[in-house]
């Protein structure tokens, strides 16, 4: 499904990216690990087509993405910050990206499940850090699409509602889709994800399952796991 | 396009900005009407004030809308749309806002005084397009600037010196290089640096009609043809459609090489 | 007109009267007893009368050296064929009315005319459509006549091959009054003419000027309309003369004025339009003349002063929407601006007393740079040459610090 082919990515002379290739062609949640740094938002980004890498080729379903737009149907995005024109109010919101995108939306089961009924009319100028995050969950997960990438998903949720995203990623898995986590939250990718893909220094260090990294070195935790990589590599 | 144009439009319409700005020209309509008494005069100082205040308001609303909105546009770029239509919409629709304002809140004050019973109609139509154009061009620029560069302060220092050089320093480097070389012809110099600058083109445009005598008093036969026939209005009219078509195109250009 | 010469125009018309009941009339038509005007005037004593019927005569050099009228009934036709002049008058009392006269001969060394008016006291010349003329009335050492209600054309294209439709040389107490002169070199051309009146004539789209005046005193003209001339209207080397009511307007080019005053000395100019002309007034080496109850609309430069202008006086006149309101060429000055209407006076008046408080400087910083260079034209009205303005405004460096309106006024005034 997604198809990554020797990207590479400079932002001025910093390397980022550099030959990176991936392929995912199965359902499941991969998380997308790293320090900070290491190019996970770009990578992601380029999937999106947001960044433009200098070389490589990214496919999805099959096509090569560069310069195209209408396969951006079949991904949610999630992104990291969310940030929205004050002046809207959050159903303006809804209503639009739901309007822009012309598909089949179940807003109004994900407002009841986040609770956000009381907010519909207030002006996303006007709405906490944590509430904006929820509308932002709304805005991804109200679309059917086969593909899900979402950047730091947990970021200013209470334990409520991350109970709801790990229901709502555990929903979507079960149908089949596959998903793209990029979290510092270790537990959080333990529960969740059924592979990993370790970025360093803008190549990919490790590329499997959660236990076989546990076994590659081993240790009994995922943390602990990642922490041994590190100091390995003296990073 | 005209959906994203739609929604940045009524995004910037129903900003507390647009109203002050709209308010403005309401005030400045009827204060000028009042005071002078008459449409003619009116339009006079009225041109003074869109040559230099379109630009700027121009600028700056534009490079504070697309810093502004940095983040909602990155959640469009993940949707399926394409990109330049995003940039575009975006564009239009603070263009067309701004444009908004700017007739409504001077047709307003003078509609009231019967500026259709008045000979003025003309000029102050070629006023109100005048200062379209340049809101139009004026955004484009600003929306440049914001596209090549992330760093909201530098491109807002950028956007303010743009602006400032082509509304005065220019003007005073074009006067400094006519004294300096005042023994040369210079008529085709002087109508060429004219055409090279927006709001000296606009401000021609305007001239041709309420100044015609006195710019009817230069003798070379570059100027005799250019203001004495229609080619002055034709010509100006053609370029200021090229000064308000490149740096659309060059947004279309930019944004599509830009990494978000 | 002064007195005497009225009463002497009354007693000569009342002279002409009597005699002409004393006189005969002879008519002239395709089947009268004279078919053409010439064999008529052979047949004619002096005081007769001659009634030219309805057609066309083509006919030239007719002499007329006796007292005579004649007359054209229904606007007979006199066709000169493009042979020489069609009139030729030498005597007094001569008075030619309803007539079309055409195709005047062009020639380069002699000035052929419709009517050639030599050395006549008492003449009159009305009612008479003059077409493709080379002059038109030419007329010449007379005095004591009225050209009254002719219309007078051309095709003039080079100055070189073309004439004038009223020209007056060393005339005096001659009244000039609702003309219409077009395409013509000159309108009206006045050279060494006293006395006399120019008025409501409507002279344009004439070559060179609607009007040009020379070395002529004592003149009036009033309620005349001068447009579309190639040099507008030009009036010079003239004492005492008084120009009232005319309109001046659509005069356009580099050497193109409503009003060129040169050399002119005790002039009253009053209650005239100058609109959209290049230049309103041009004046050179004009002293002591008054200007008030003028308007100024939207002319390139309202005044221009060349310089040697001395003791002239502006006041109560209406500078309204013009490019520069006063163009002058000098740091000194000893004209005088007092208690006009400036529409670009941005001052206020506290004491509501209808006067600004502070002056008003009509000579603004940026009419010396369009004098020097030319083609700075094109910066007129940009923000940058507003703020050279205003710093001048401030403190005068280039323009003279005494030349200022210290009374402007709030509001036009009406006419």
């Amino acid at each position: 499904m997604i198809e990554i082919n020797k990207l590479n990515k400079k932002f001025g002379r910093v390397k980022v990216l550099e030959d990176v290739s991936l392929k995912i062609d199965k359902s499941g949640v991969f998380a997308i690990l790293g320090p900070n740094g290491s190019g996970k938002t770009t990578l992601i980004k380029s999937i999106l087509g947001m960044v433009i890498p200098q070389r490589g080729v990214i496919k999805i379903n099959g096509d090569i993405i560069s310069n195209q737009w209408l396969y951006r149907k079949s991904i949610n995005y999630l992104p990291q910050i969310a940030r929205f024109p004050d002046n809207l109010k959050v159903a303006e919101l809804i209503r639009m990206i739901t309007n822009l995108r012309g598909q089949k939306s179940n807003d109004k089961e994900l407002i009841r499940l986040f609770k956000l009924e009381p907010f519909l009319d207030k002006k996303l100028g006007n709405l906490s850090g944590g509430t904006k995050q929820k509308v932002n969950l709304v805005l991804t997960f109200m679309f059917d699409s086969p593909i899900l990438i979402l950047d730091e998903p947990t970021t200013g949720l209470d334990p409520v509602s991350l109970i709801h995203l790990k229901e709502l990623i555990k929903k979507e898995k079960e149908e089949g889709k596959t998903i793209l986590i990029t979290t510092h939250i270790m537990d959080f990718v333990e529960v969740i994800a059924d592979e990993i893909v370790f970025l360093l220094e803008g190549n990919i260090y490790f590329e499997g399952t959660v236990d076989n990294l546990k076994k590659n070195s081993g240790k009994n935790s995922l943390e602990e796991a990642i922490a041994t990589i590190l100091t390995e590599e003296n990073v | 396009m005209f959906k994203i144009l739609q929604y940045s439009f009524y995004d910037l319409v129903r900003s507390r900005w647009s109203y002050v700005y709209f308010l403005f020209y309401l005030v400045l309509g009827f204060a000028l009407l009042f005071l002078n008494n008459s449409v003619s005069k009116s339009i006079i100082t009225l041109m003074n004030i869109i040559i230099v205040l379109t630009p700027m308001i121009g600028t700056i609303f534009g490079i504070m809308y697309f810093y502004s909105s940095r983040e909602f546009t990155e959640l469009l770029l993940a949707q399926p749309i394409k990109r330049t239509t995003i940039f575009l919409g975006q564009y239009f629709g603070v263009s067309f806002s701004l444009a908004l304002s700017l007739i409504l809140g001077l047709g307003i004050p003078f509609t009231v005084y019967g500026l259709w019973e008045s000979s003025e109609v003309i000029n102050f139509g070629l006023l109100l397009a005048s200062g379209t154009f340049l809101t139009f061009i004026f955004v484009a620029i600003s929306v440049n600037i914001a596209l090549l560069h992330d760093n909201r302060i530098k491109g807002f220092g950028y956007a303010i010196l743009i602006w400032l050089s082509l509304a005065v320093i220019y003007d005073g480097l074009f006067l400094i290089s006519l004294m300096v070389f005042e023994d040369y012809p210079l008529d085709k110099f002087s109508l060429v640096a004219t055409m090279l600058n927006p709001i000296d083109l606009s401000r021609i445009l305007i001239l041709l009609k309420l100044d015609i005598s006195a710019l009817l008093g230069y003798t070379g036969a570059v100027f005799q043809k250019f203001f004495g026939t229609n080619m002055g209005i034709l010509t100006s009219f053609l370029i200021l459609l090229t000064w308000s078509t490149v740096p659309v195109l060059l947004i279309k250009r930019i944004a599509n090489k830009k990494d978000f | 007109m002064n007195k005497n010469t009225t009463i002497l125009f009354i007693l000569l018309g009342f002279f002409n009267l009597i005699s002409s009941t004393y006189a005969n009339s002879v008519q002239v038509c395709k089947s009268c007893r004279f078919t053409s005007i010439k064999q008529a005037i052979a047949n004619t004593s002096a005081y007769d009368t001659i009634w030219v019927q309805k057609g066309v005569y083509l006919e030239f050099d007719i002499d007329i050296n006796r007292p005579l009228v004649m007359l054209g009934v229904d606007t007979p036709i006199i066709d000169g064929n493009g042979e020489g002049t069609i009139i030729n008058i030498a005597a007094d009392n001569v008075v030619i009315r309803g007539f079309t006269l055409k195709n005047v001969g062009v020639s380069y060394t002699k000035d052929h005319a419709a009517i050639h008016v030599y050395k006549c006291r008492n003449f009159t010349i009305e009612n008479n459509i003059l077409q493709n003329v080379f002059f038109g009335l030419l007329i010449e050492k007379s005095h004591e006549g009225i050209v009254r209600k002719n219309s007078i054309s051309s095709h003039a294209q080079e100055e070189f091959n073309s004439g004038n439709g009223i020209h007056l040389w060393h005339c005096s107490n001659v009244e000039v009054t609702y003309n219409t002169l077009f395409r013509l070199r000159d309108g009206i051309y006045f050279e060494f003419v006293s006395e006399s009146t120019i008025s409501h004539n409507v002279s344009h789209n004439n070559l060179r000027y609607g009007l040009h005046f020379m070395f002529s005193n004592n003149d009036n003209y009033y309620d005349n309309e001068f447009y579309d001339n190639g040099a507008g209207v030009a009036v010079m080397f003239s004492k005492f003369i008084n120009m009232k009511r005319n309109k001046f307007y659509k005069n356009w080019g580099t050497s193109s004025f409503g009003l060129l005053l040169k050399e002119i000395y005790d002039a009253e100019i009053e209650d005239n339009t100058f609109e959209e002309n290049t230049t309103g007034i041009y004046i050179e080496g004009s002293t002591r003349i008054n200007y008030r109850f003028n308007q100024f609309n939207r002319n390139g430069w309202a005044i221009k002063f060349a310089g040697g202008c001395y003791a002239n006086i502006f006041s109560q006149n209406n500078f309204i929407s013009n490019s520069f309101d006063v163009s002058y060429n000098s740091k000194l000055n000893d004209n005088k601006f007092e208690g006009n209407y400036w529409s670009s006076y941005t001052g206020y008046d506290l004491d509501k007393d209808g006067k600004g408080d502070i002056p008003y400087r009509p000579v603004k910083l940026f009419s010396y740079i369009v004098n020097r260079t030319p083609e700075s034209i094109v910066l007129l009205r940009s923000l940058f040459i507003d703020i050279l303005n205003f710093s001048e405004k401030v403190s005068p460096v280039f323009t003279p610090d005494n030349l200022i309106d210290n009374s402007p006024q709030m509001a036009a005034f009406n006419d």
